[in-house]
């Protein structure tokens, strides 16, 4: 019987891998960008399962304004990328210490 | 109900693999399509937890727009693959002690509390005639409208930020004035000089 815990598990291994995905990758801006989104999607598979666990929609209706700022984000990041490619050529995240934080 | 949790692993595996492929891939492009491929088994599994107008809407608009978003922009820019990937091994074992740290933390939160307390947590059984659409627009255009407003500005906002931050101005570029142009009066550019006409000798 599949139930909430499989979907828990299944939400906590994506979550870890692209935690690790984040920390280990220091070379592709990219990269970071799409780990983010794996963690996100880690995310909203915990909400789907509690929503349907409990039998209440409003854990579905987080998931679709998580989608919809996830979108957001990934267009804003990427438009940032571009800029950043364009004067920098470069999108390593381990040079980018131009603010000194 | 054996045949439902056998798909269940089959798609969570693909999933996992296609996730680990996206974090260790060396190729970005290869990334962006393993990316692809989580979100698309991800959607499997979500319509199988019967959620399925979200399943729906993340092939649509990740698969559909956001992905295809990320691939344009990889192989825009012209990225140097193999000096991408030097310095991955000197985090590995901060990343590797954090995420081992996480799993056990996890499994902790997870497995040890479902031993403890034995009652099933299966999902709800949706009543006959139910439609997971249906009862997510009755909710979400009723309780969390205002909600569902300041989405609808956010996007507008990544829209505006996404514009203003790739719009660039080229320097030495010829462009028309067009106020300059319509401002202009005929005393500025013509002058009518008076003189005696003429007379042949």
């Amino acid at each position: 019987m599949i139930g909430l815990q499989h979907y828990l598990v299944v939400s906590a291994m994506l979550f870890v891998l692209s935690l690790a995905g984040i920390i280990l990758n220091r070379r592709n801006l990219i990269l970071l960008l799409m780990c983010i989104e794996l963690m996100l999607l880690a995310v909203n598979f915990n909400f789907i399962a509690f929503s349907r666990y409990l039998g209440d929609e409003t854990g579905q209706v987080f998931v679709f304004f998580i989608l919809t700022v996830a979108a957001a984000e990934a267009a804003i990041g990427l438009a940032i990328l571009v800029v950043l490619f364009r004067n920098r050529r470069s999108i390593a995240v381990q040079e980018l210490n131009t603010l000194k934080g | 109900m054996l045949f439902q949790s056998i798909l269940f692993y089959v798609f969570a595996a693909i999933m996992f693999m296609a996730a680990l492929g996206v974090v260790f891939s060396r190729n970005p492009v290869h990334s962006v399509m393993l990316l692809v491929l989580t979100f698309f088994n991800a959607a499997i599994l979500w319509l199988m937890a019967e959620a399925e107008f979200l399943a729906i809407v993340l092939v649509l608009v990740y698969v559909g727009a956001v992905m295809v978003l990320f691939l344009f922009v990889v192989m825009m820019l012209d990225v140097n693959v193999e000096a991408a990937k030097r310095g991955v091994t000197r985090y590995a074992p901060l990343g590797i002690g954090i995420a081992l740290l996480m799993v056990f933390e996890l499994i902790q939160v997870i497995w040890l509390r479902s031993r403890i307390n034995e009652t099933p947590a299966g999902f709800v059984a949706t009543p006959e005639g139910y439609s997971n659409t249906k009862a997510l627009g009755a909710v979400l255009y009723t309780e969390h409208v205002y909600a569902f407003e300041i989405a609808a500005v956010i996007l507008l906002l990544a829209i505006v930020a996404a514009i203003t931050l790739t719009m660039r101005k080229r320097p030495g570029l010829k462009v028309q004035n067009i106020a300059a142009q319509v401002a202009v009066r005929s005393k500025d550019r013509v002058r009518i000089v008076k003189m005696d006409a003429e007379k042949k000798q």
